[in-house]
């Protein structure tokens, strides 16, 4: 059985394909600032450095962008975590990934009109956008404003402990990233998840 | 009650208690010796009673009358900072001729040689970490010197009666970092102190470092040293200030982990966090952050760990799905 959903309306892919290409520029860039070597830069570290306040500042918009589209579209209701039963749904979501897929069987939650995330996917994308990224946001504009972070937190300087959950969580994005764009592979079609992003139809299987 | 007191008492070893006595004597002889004698302020009052402040007054024997005259601003000492700096225990004819004590003094005092750091600090043990003769050498090697030759002294950047020794006696950077800027901005932002030297106009140090990013935070948190005189990692400060040309405009300089600043005054700060393991590197400050170079060398490990894992992850489960595809 195979038919064409539309479930990707145009502000969402407006804001997801820019927050793909502003999320790899920040990656770049943020890798070669954490790996700044002298001998051998990757990007030159000032244009790392602009690159990536330039990035964020464009993020932080696109995201408050997302969250408005969120709150007044039914988007907002993909993102409705139940966590009745959530672990029997993951843990078999997990299964299907690991074993189901290479015996050909068929996706334990299809993608309707009504949920288009499996249960894996929703909760990632759960902590991705309503944690994860949120914490790097306000991190990322700590560092752009030093001089409001607390100098001292529990004994420790403010600002290192600020740097380390923005570097720690901007590796977490990067691991989101990298399994994100892979998964997708994952459709119909090895690009049918990608032509949806810019079609807006989603393809079943 | 009184027994357990005693039990304890008896308890605490008598070398304990000498050594504890001894600590408080020490240290109070220390801070008595680093306090100017009563007759050494005293005996300064009879230079101060003029020279401590704006105008001074006199006799004029041959009018009979009180004439009162205003202070040359160079030769007013404030008693507050002297009685606070390096030199406070100093009488002012310790380093100034006996002559001055006769009112007017006489003409020929001007051409009185005045001593500079290394005449009273130069081959003395008491101050043997200062390394005042390698600072010496590297003064004469910086710019100032060779441009200025014998017109440059120590005292054009430190004031004998107010100097205070900063590095290491200060609890935060960014208060060291504003008193050593204030040193050469006294000259470098003060067109009349800089017109002393040249006739040439001060360059504008905001529109100079215009190229630098973030340049309000470099100001205050970076000392002008950092970046404009050769690093030097056996003596405290760096005296080798370089022509502008040599200075440091590579970001990766600081921003790295063989950050120059690891030779400078932050490693004072948290010497004991140098070794390659530490949490971060030591170059950094208890209350600063340098990108680049606050790296803490576990996450870099783990970061890669994990990296690996996430791509093995991957490509095992991408050549599982090719190979078991339909056919």
């Amino acid at each position: 059985m195979s038919g064409k959903i539309y479930l990707y309306p145009v502000w969402l892919r407006l804001w997801h394909g820019l927050n793909a290409i502003l999320i790899i520029l920040l990656i770049i860039s943020g890798v070669s600032m954490q790996y700044t070597n002298p001998a051998n830069p990757f990007i030159r570290f000032d244009i790392a450095v602009t690159m990536h306040n330039f990035s964020g500042i464009l993020l932080t918009i696109n995201y408050c962008w997302f969250l408005f589209g969120t709150i007044t579209t039914p988007n907002g209701k993909y993102y409705k975590l139940s966590f009745k039963g959530l672990m029997e749904r993951l843990i078999k979501q997990f299964t299907y990934y690991t074993f189901g897929i290479f015996k050909h069987e068929k996706p334990p939650f299809p993608v309707t009109k009504e949920s288009k995330f499996n249960p894996l996917q929703q909760f990632t994308y759960v902590a991705a956008m309503f944690i994860l990224v949120p914490i790097v946001i306000v991190t990322g504009w700590a560092l752009l404003y030093p001089e409001f972070v607390l100098t001292k937190i529990m004994g420790g300087s403010g600002l290192k402990i600020n740097d380390f959950f923005h570097v720690i969580l901007g590796f977490f994005v990067s691991f989101f990233m990298l399994i994100h764009i892979y998964f997708c592979t994952i459709g119909a079609t090895f690009v049918s998840n990608f032509k949806s992003m810019i079609t807006g139809f989603h393809e079943s299987h | 009650m009184i027994s357990l007191f005693s039990r304890i008492f008896i308890k605490v070893p008598v070398s304990v208690c000498l050594a504890v006595f001894m600590i408080v004597m020490l240290s109070l002889t220390t801070e008595a010796q680093n306090k100017p004698k009563k007759e050494t302020i005293a005996f300064n009052e009879n230079c101060l009673k003029c020279h401590g402040q704006s105008k001074y007054k006199y006799l004029n024997p041959e009018s009979g009358t009180e004439v009162t005259k205003r202070m040359y601003i160079e030769t007013i000492i404030n008693r507050t900072e002297f009685y606070d700096s390096n030199h406070k225990t100093f009488k002012c004819t310790d380093c100034h001729s006996e002559e001055y004590g006769t009112f007017p003094h006489a003409g020929n005092l001007r051409m009185e040689s005045k001593y500079v750091c290394i005449d009273c600090h130069g081959g003395d043990e008491t101050y043997a970490k200062f390394q005042f003769e390698k600072i010496e050498a590297e003064f004469h090697e910086s710019v100032h010197s060779t441009k200025h030759s014998e017109d440059f002294n120590c005292w054009m950047c430190h004031n004998p009666h107010s100097y205070k020794i900063s590095v290491r006696s200060n609890d935060k950077i960014k208060d060291i970092v504003a008193y050593d800027n204030a040193i050469c901005l006294n000259c470098h932002a003060d067109i009349s102190n800089y017109q002393m030297l040249t006739d040439k106009v001060n360059p504008n140090i905001l529109k100079k470092h215009e190229w630098l990013p973030n340049q309000a935070l470099h100001f205050k948190n970076v000392r002008c040293i950092e970046c404009h005189a050769r690093t030097n990692d056996s003596i405290l400060v760096a005296h080798n200030i370089q022509p502008k040309a040599k200075a440091v405009r590579r970001c990766v300089e600081c921003h790295s982990t063989n950050s120059i600043l690891m030779a400078s005054l932050y490693k004072y700060k948290v010497q004991e966090g140098r070794s390659k393991a530490g949490f971060y590197n030591g170059v950094i400050m208890n209350e600063g952050y340098v990108i680049g170079a606050n790296r803490n060398y576990y996450l870099g490990i783990l970061s890669l760990i994990m990296f690996g894992c996430v791509a093995a992850g991957i490509l095992i489960h991408a050549s599982l799905r090719i190979l078991k595809r339909k056919k």
